[in-house]
């Protein structure tokens, strides 16, 4: 038994490649959902067909922002809120980069909040992960804009009465061209969704619903991570197509997942190549971007 | 050959496949970095075949981490690697290789 065990106990683990050693172990608490993100971002691009130095990965600041560091992909940590328009000078300045902003609910949706609407408007060829865990968690569990109606956090006490943002309704709104929505427990549909935004031209952004035990679930007596992922589990529908003004979280605790919106918009450089393209070279890359379904189980 | 063989417990069938004599049924052994687990329990609750369980041990952050307490029924779905918020955790194909536990990592 204890000679079994034994042979069992390891070192290295096959995903180090992408991880920087000296970084490892990570900061997040334990129950937290965002190893569980990363671990699928990480899959997601090693399946994706894109060369590992044509990616490049963009954070904020705020436990998720945390993931660039972490990477060991060309990254950039940003200040607080810019990193949709850091990623956006990057993918103009190199336009056969593929961006990747990897950030959280208070850096994209509050701080970077108009630059997200705006970068959604321009159709730039960005996707954007964005990992929502209701709160501001790194700095003590303020309550943040998408903080849901009802909840405690510690500036709203007696219970949020300010009405949240809809995340993917949002994105959809400002001209997103794909729009998902999983939770951290669904990491295998999770990874195939951040796949398909990945290859997808446009906007595309991919919303990860991840337990908070510390803060968020302390606050609202949710128990551990683990309870936290079981009432997912329990609570999560997976509704495809569904209307993203329908998918804002309920106060009966439902949560609507899936793939909401998927089309196709010229892009910022292709409207600018119609535009100038006569009097300016305007490089047009040539990514592997097709139309690829990865199936995705509830289909 | 013709029946699986790697499962203790022998597989129930509603209807024996036509090509049993063909199906291998895949099999993993599970390797754990125990000194990256934080105890969160999402590898042994969300196994689907209830290969894992926590220790009564603890690592030197004070965790318990899992050890394989069934590691026969391992089919290598790899549920457990991917939920893994730590990188603490792997499967690999037991069937294919007997030394696939990975050496060094490269860069």
């Amino acid at each position: 038994m204890i000679q079994q065990q034994e042979s069992t106990i390891v070192e290295h683990h096959p995903m180090d490649v992408l991880l920087r050693q000296d970084r490892i172990p990570h900061i997040w608490c334990s129950g937290c959902g965002l190893g569980t993100s990363l671990t699928a971002f990480i899959n997601a691009v090693r399946d994706c067909g894109i060369p590992l130095e044509k990616i490049s990965v963009v954070s904020g600041i705020g436990c998720t922002g945390r993931v660039a560091g972490y990477l060991n992909l060309d990254s950039f940590h940003t200040t607080h809120g810019r990193a949709l328009p850091f990623a956006v000078g990057l993918h103009l300045g190199n336009p056969s980069l593929k961006v990747i902003v990897f950030s959280g609910d208070g850096d994209l949706i509050s701080i970077g909040g108009n630059h997200f609407i705006h970068t959604a408007r321009k159709n730039m060829d960005i996707t954007v992960i964005c990992v929502n865990n209701f709160n501001y968690g790194m700095t003590g569990g303020q309550g943040a804009p998408t903080t849901p109606l009802g909840s405690r956090s510690t500036t709203t006490p007696y219970g949020n009465f300010e009405f949240p943002f809809n995340i993917p309704h949002l994105a959809a709104a400002s001209g997103a061209t794909y729009v998902a929505r999983w939770t951290a427990l669904d990491t295998r549909r999770l990874k195939n969704s951040m796949q398909e935004a990945i290859l997808r031209r446009g906007f595309s952004v991919v919303e990860v619903i991840s337990p908070c035990p510390t803060l968020f679930g302390r606050l609202n007596r949710l128990g551990t991570g683990l309870d936290m992922m079981k009432s997912y589990q329990e609570n999560s529908v997976i509704r495809h197509g569904a209307d993203p003004a329908s998918v804002a979280m309920g106060k009966d605790g439902k949560i609507i997942v899936g793939k909401f919106v998927d089309i196709e918009r010229p892009t910022y450089l292709d409207m600018m190549k119609q535009a100038l393209g006569g009097r300016f070279n305007i490089p047009i890359p040539e990514r592997s971007v097709d139309k690829t379904e990865i199936p995705m189980d509830g289909e | 050959m013709g029946e699986p063989s790697t499962s203790s417990e022998k597989p129930k069938y509603w209807r024996t496949p036509l090509d049993i004599d063909k199906l291998q049924m895949p099999k993993g052994k599970v390797f754990i970095i125990k000194e990256r687990c934080k105890g969160c329990g999402f590898c042994v609750e969300y196994c689907p075949r209830d290969v894992l369980e926590l220790s009564y041990e603890f690592n030197s952050k004070g965790y318990h981490y899992p050890y394989p307490k069934n590691e026969e029924a391992c089919v290598n779905c790899k549920l457990c690697d991917m939920l893994c918020p730590e990188f603490a955790i792997y499967t690999v194909d037991a069937t294919k290789e007997k030394k696939t536990e990975v050496e060094k990592v490269g860069n």
